[in-house]
């Protein structure tokens, strides 16, 4: 690595001035906007005198809710940098066809798309899901918080520092061009040097220890604090979506780490785990890398069925039709979905047997998927529906996403698969159920769940017309893209040669301006609705006529969640309260036990965050400070036994006077 | 989908329409697969259609029965009907992804058309580089760079490996796609059934120039076969290591190029990662490794093995090199090693601009418009 | 009561009799209890399944781990093999000490329950000695491999062996931060509650190495010297 002394090498690694692309006009006009919309929040925030209420009552917050909402403002903020990179892409696309060359050169091209794939799954997707399960399954429950509060401001800001890197990668050196799952041979040492991969690699080991540190701390919720009388099998079905995504990935997470663990040290030490020489098995890489892929696509899915669950069932005004079968579809879903990598690389020439066993097993994973889906046809059947804003998005993704699966059931066919394998027919089946199933579900659960956490409904008109442009922009996108599959291209190129592909790649690109129209007037109804709050105030709590317990605390909840502790009896627990006559509680209230807030989260993820950024430079100083100073931090954080305090009596007693006099106004 | 395609001009949906065997095999099973799955997924959206409209809310001629919410019989249903939709799909999958193996050799050219007795298959040796495609003819003595050839209604037996990164070998209207890798042989069994020039392609991503990574396959008659044959051997240039060794280098949509004679025993060289003179060969290493390695002699053959950092040794760049290795600063306009300046100025010998073909040649990277019919008299 | 209305539901689910559903209880019944109004204990099993779960995840590395090293381990790369390298003796040193620590670990907690301080943090610090005897082994094995050549970098086999073994002695390093952590906060906080419960987890987390060494012995070393 050093071939003589060189001060400058050892305080600095590799890192130099020339790793800013000051030459290049368009990311230095991106910096340039971004730092100064940095400068003007930082601004804002110091000229209104908020440093300490932000630190003291969201960044060092243990209360899941306030997590789950940080959560999922990270999830909008990296949707906005991921359907960048995805603009970017179909433009360059539509442009770059016979003698034209685009504006993006390939080594471009291949970062951005790769930072799109990345930043979608990973800082998107993930931190989505991951804020609403935390938000919303321990108040489902009837619980006052996690199992281990810390543990969960812990896991956000690992989240946030792994983001952190990738987004760094911007503006400091260069980011990945090995795809979204850095493929040996090609993401080893040998072909691909530099910083790219292993910013890659450390965003992701860096935000995968928070991952799988929150699904140990969500299985135990539900495992352990369930209000009493609630029964497995008497709670919300999104609970139960949430243990099985949870289980899902306290077992896939741990592969992930060590494979990307295995290819840094492929990377930095030379060892040959991946490589084509020495023994190394680049085929190894593949297969665990989708024995963590395969899954984590379920991880998504899994909660955004259970958000549809329950939409449905509140917005028909009926109950969950078949839940013990929608709890066995579930069960079934996780449990398959660990069977079925191998379809990803049925080309690779893994012999009939094995390819065919793969196969067949992704697709038995339909016959539950296709139950839940009738499970929701007969919810809606003899029930009254409303088409509000949440249910909207459910009407899209039915068929949406049911055509998604039928392209998958196709691509599990493996000699159907040798042709369309890798092509934008591939791209289109995946994009149709992650669009379709989790992004719809995301922001189902977003239009019927933001009452609660801000005590506002969001404007019904933006958000219809966010509907509109996502639904027919995504088909817009995809439909194209489905053609250009069977017309044999293939993904991840930035040019094509065929002057006939140009027609569709330009109506995808306008697809994918209408899908910008969607993501825009989304945050255009967040601003709106928020200054419209008075008029969309939901002073009931219960602002849809709800059936499970979240419903039955006032929008937003308390810290305490519930005074007392509810008492189950019945599965849809809020409904049999409601018809069986509850009586809220006015007084007798006491203590609360609660967790104290803690800014060792924010130092030991920070300190992670330099930890990650000084190996990716080989910085091994400061990689060696931080990486003790993690130590020394967690140690300490483990001598501060004072972790809890009790929120009085009196202090409950007028925040529930507050709610009484609320529900009073309202009615 | 298929509507719009017709309606506009020039839309070849090659996987729906293919010219060889084990495409049209493999393509009636995507029809077969969305023929069955239909049969679930039309009423699914026919009923959320119906059910939305006639239980909504403003509807007062609907029933509203909200103690309907369990029903073992429509269970029953739910879960039969599809399982019994798969179960014939996965007996379908089963059957058809053994015959269609592409290890497996080929039974039939068509459908009732078995293959004749006393065939030989065509040998093709396939070998992906950084960013071309390099075709053996083992038989026939010669090779050829980003432009293959083959017999009409003769099965095709390739073997498949590649110099450095995965790739997979595609001709969309000939057969499946194969991963090929380096140090591993895969095979692709196939046969092409019409005249014709067809696009092939790199169907994994492998770096830089992987979007030009094209190359034509011809479908010729089998006196067209010889002619090509004979045009190659015409070639002066010899496929030996050195010239490999040249070929190793990135370089971005080379030119057809033909090389009359062939090395022996270069294929196994470039399957066993030992192109260079002294390399040890996986064979070799693999024949120590199974009684039990090699530890006396282990510096020396730890020497001999070294395949993937020869890149970095030798000062080129690497396929996916960034910031700082790559050389180039970073996110700038400089290309890679390899790859062409992408500015359009015809005297910069920019990318899009015609090459010269070398004498000989059939000219430059495939062209647009391919999957055409029987070939339309170009001369070569 | 509520399991007979249950019973109801599922008979006449189609019959719209369960429009009572959406009526209020009958009058007379008795109104169901839906808040709890008396203090509870908090519920404090949490951590423990908490912490299990987290050991099964690292479970799961190892079992990477080990697949890798399936999967590579005869890859020798006309290097050093297995038989070439171990030294069975020494290993066997090794694994006699980490087991012993498992015993002594064991001898710790049962001071622990018994309340008593020095005992235990006795224990606890042979434990920790034992553990670190283990590691200074493992270190010199591995200094004395590189030495000969036989680097992590030479071939598959012995990536995957550097790598699955390092990572134990790794874990076992934590460990003993750990240990040493929880002695300083036992004798400074005495045996309470919070310290029990830290106790427990760390046995769980080192008995659980102990478990890895065995497959660790059997796999690597014992199948590894046989040829």
């Amino acid at each position: 690595m050093f071939a003589h002394f060189d001060i400058k090498q050892l305080i600095f690694g590799r890192l130099s001035l020339e790793a800013i692309p000051y030459h290049e006009p368009i990311l230095v006009a991106t910096f340039a906007v971004v730092a100064l919309a940095g400068i003007a929040l930082l601004g804002a925030v110091t000229w209104f005198g908020k440093w300490d209420y932000l630190w003291r009552e969201w960044f060092t917050t243990i209360d899941h809710k306030r997590i789950g909402i940080m959560y999922v403002i990270l999830a909008i903020v990296m949707l906005l940098r991921g359907f960048a990179d995805a603009l970017m892409m179909l433009v360059q696309k539509a442009l770059s066809v016979g003698a034209s060359e685009g504006y993006l050169p390939p080594h471009h091209y291949d970062q951005i798309f790769t930072a799109h794939g990345t930043i979608m799954i990973f800082f998107m997707a993930m931190p989505f899901v991951t804020g609403m399960m935390n938000y919303i399954m321990p108040l489902q429950i009837g619980a006052r918080d996690v199992a281990f509060p810390f543990l969960n401001n812990f896991s956000f800001w690992m989240t946030v520092g792994g983001a952190t890197l990738t987004m760094l990668s911007l503006f400091v050196g260069e980011f990945s061009r090995a795809t979204w799952l850095a493929y040996a041979p090609l993401s080893g040492a040998a072909y691909s040097p530099g910083v790219g991969v292993d910013y890659y690699i450390w965003g992701l080991q860096v935000a995968g220890v928070g991952t799988t540190l929150s699904g140990i701390n969500l299985i135990a919720t539900v495992i352990k604090m369930r209000a009493p009388g609630m029964t497995l099998m008497k709670m919300p079905v999104f609970c139960w979506t949430t243990l099985a995504s949870n289980a899902l990935i306290v077992t896939i997470f741990p592969v992930l780490t060590a494979t990307l663990a295995l290819l840094a040290l492929d990377r930095y030490v030379g060892t040959h785990f991946f490589t084509n020489d020495f023994g190394g098995n680049s085929m190894l890489y593949m297969n665990l890398i989708w024995i963590w892929g395969h899954p984590e696509v379920y991880v998504l899915v899994l909660p955004a069925f259970g958000i549809y669950s329950e939409v449905v069932s509140t917005f028909c005004s009926k109950r969950l039709f078949g839940y013990t079968s929608m709890v066995y579809a579930t069960a079934v879903i996780a449990l398959v979905s660990w069977l079925v990598w191998l379809h990803h690389f049925f080309t690779m020439g893994a012999g009939p047997n094995v390819n065919s066993f793969f196969g067949i097993a992704s697709m038995i994973i339909a016959i539950p998927t296709g139950a839940k889906v009738f499970n929701w046809l007969f919810t809606m059947y003899r029930g009254r529906i409303r088409f509000e804003g949440p249910f909207i998005w459910v009407m899209g993704f039915i068929p949406t996403f049911v055509i998604g699966g039928l392209t998958g059931v196709l691509l599990a066919v493996p000699p159907a698969d040798f042709v369309v394998h890798n092509s934008l027919f591939l791209v289109a089946h995946f994009h149709n159920v992650i669009i379709g199933g989790v992004v719809f579900g995301l922001l189902a659960g977003v239009q019927y769940w933001f009452p609660k956490a801000f005590g506002y409904k969001l404007d019904p008109f933006w958000g219809k017309v966010s509907f509109w442009c996502w639904l027919s922009g995504f088909w817009t996108v995809f439909l194209p893209l489905y053609v250009l599959g069977l017309m044999g291209v293939t993904r991840r190129t930035q040019h094509f040669d065929d002057p006939s592909v140009q027609p569709y790649l330009t109506i995808a690109a306008i697809g994918v301006c209408v899908i910008m129209v969607g993501i825009l007037t989304f945050v255009l109804q967040l601003i709106v609705s928020y200054f419209r709050r008075e008029q969309l105030r939901d002073f009931t709590g219960d602002p849809w006529g709800g059936r499970t317990l979240e419903w039955s605390t006032s929008s937003p909840p308390p810290p305490y969640n519930f005074a007392f502790t509810p008492v189950v009896h019945d599965l849809d627990a809020w409904w049999d309260m409601k018809r069986r006559g509850y009586e809220r509680p006015l007084g007798g209230f006491r203590p609360i036990h609660m967790p104290k807030n803690t800014g060792a989260g924010v130092v030991l993820a920070g300190l992670s965050t330099v930890l990650g950024f000084a190996l990716i430079w080989y910085i091994w100083w400061l990689a060696a400070l931080s990486f003790a100073g993690l130590i020394a931090a967690a140690i300490t954080h483990t001598f501060n036994y004072n972790r809890d305090f009790y929120i009085s009596a009196e202090d409950v007693v007028r925040l529930e006077n507050q709610r009484t006099a609320q529900l009073a106004a309202g009615a | 989908m298929l509507i719009s395609c017709g309606a506009l001009a020039g839309c070849k949906l090659v996987v729906m329409d293919p010219s060889g065997d084990v495409a049209v095999q493999e393509r009636n099973l995507i029809i077969a697969s969305t023929a069955l799955m239909l049969l679930v997924i039309i009423p699914v959206i026919a009923l959320t259609f119906l059910f939305a409209r006639h239980y909504r809310a403003s509807n007062p001629d609907a029933v509203y029965d909200p103690g309907f919410h369990h029903s073992t019989q429509l269970e029953v249903v739910i879960w039969t009907i599809p399982l019994l939709i798969i179960i014939a799909l996965g007996a379908m999958a089963w059957v058809s992804t053994h015959t269609l193996d592409p290890f497996r050799p080929l039974s039939r050219l068509g459908p009732k058309r078995p293959v004749p007795a006393d065939t030989k298959p065509l040998e093709v040796q396939v070998v992906s580089l950084d960013w071309k495609w390099l075709f053996i003819y083992p038989e026939q003595g010669v090779a050829s760079v980003n432009e293959m050839a083959a017999p009409v209604d003769r099965p095709l037996a390739f073997k498949l490996t590649s110099s450095s990164v995965w790739n997979t070998f595609y001709v969309p209207a000939l057969a499946g796609m194969i991963y090929t890798m380096a140090g591993m042989e895969t095979q692709l069994q196939a046969v092409i059934n019409r005249e014709g020039d067809y696009w092939g392609l790199s169907a994994h991503y492998s770096g830089s120039g992987f979007s030009r990574m094209n190359f034509r396959f011809r479908g010729v008659s089998a006196q067209g076969f010889e002619a090509w044959v004979t045009q190659a051997k015409a070639s002066q240039d010899t496929l030996d290591r050195n010239a490999y060794l040249a070929l190793e280098k990135p370089s971005e949509a080379d030119p057809v190029r033909y090389y009359g004679t062939v090395e022996s025993g270069l294929y196994q060289a470039i399957i066993g990662m030992c192109p260079e003179n002294g390399q040890m060969c996986i064979a070799e290493m693999h024949h120590i490794d199974r009684r039990g390695g090699d530890e006396k002699n282990s510096e020396e053959n730890a020497k001999r093995l070294d395949y993937d950092n020869r890149r970095l040794e030798s000062g080129t760049e690497p396929s996916g090199a960034t910031f700082p290795a790559s050389g180039r600063p970073p996110q700038g306009p400089v290309q890679p090693q390899g790859m062409k300046p992408r500015d359009q100025d015809a005297a910069s010998g920019g990318i899009n601009q015609p090459k010269h073909a070398l004498p000989g040649a059939s000219g430059g990277p495939a062209p647009p418009q391919l999957n055409t019919g029987p070939s339309n008299g170009d001369s070569h | 009561m509520s399991c007979g209305s249950k019973i109801r539901e599922r008979r006449n689910s189609r019959q719209g009799l369960d429009r009572m559903h959406e009526m209020t209880a009958p009058p007379g019944a008795t109104a169901p209890v839906f808040f709890e109004q008396e203090q509870h204990a908090q519920a404090e099993g949490g951590t423990l399944i908490g912490f299990w779960l987290y050991l099964m995840s690292d479970c799961l590395l190892f079992a990477v781990l080990f697949a890798c090293y399936g999967v590579l381990g005869r890859n020798y790369a006309a290097g050093p093999s297995g038989a070439d390298l171990f030294d069975l003796k020494l290993v066997a040193v090794n694994t006699a000490l980490l087991l012993l620590s498992s015993i002594t670990y064991g001898f710790a907690m049962l001071e622990m329950s018994k309340d008593r301080l020095r005992m235990t943090l006795g224990w606890l610090a042979i434990t920790g000695l034992f553990g670190a005897g283990f590691l200074a082994i493992e270190l010199y094995e591995f200094s004395d491999f590189i030495h000969e050549g036989a680097t992590p970098q030479r071939s598959a086999f012995l990536s995957s062996f550097f790598t699955l073994v390092g990572t134990h002695g790794l874990h076992v390093t934590f460990g003993i931060v750990w240990l040493v952590t929880l002695m300083v906060q036992v004798r400074q906080f005495g045996l309470i509650a919070d310290n029990q419960r830290r106790l427990m987890c760390l046995s769980m987390f080192w008995h659980f190495l102990d478990v890895v060494w065995i497959g660790v012995f059997t796999f690597v070393y014992l199948m590894g010297a046989m040829r």
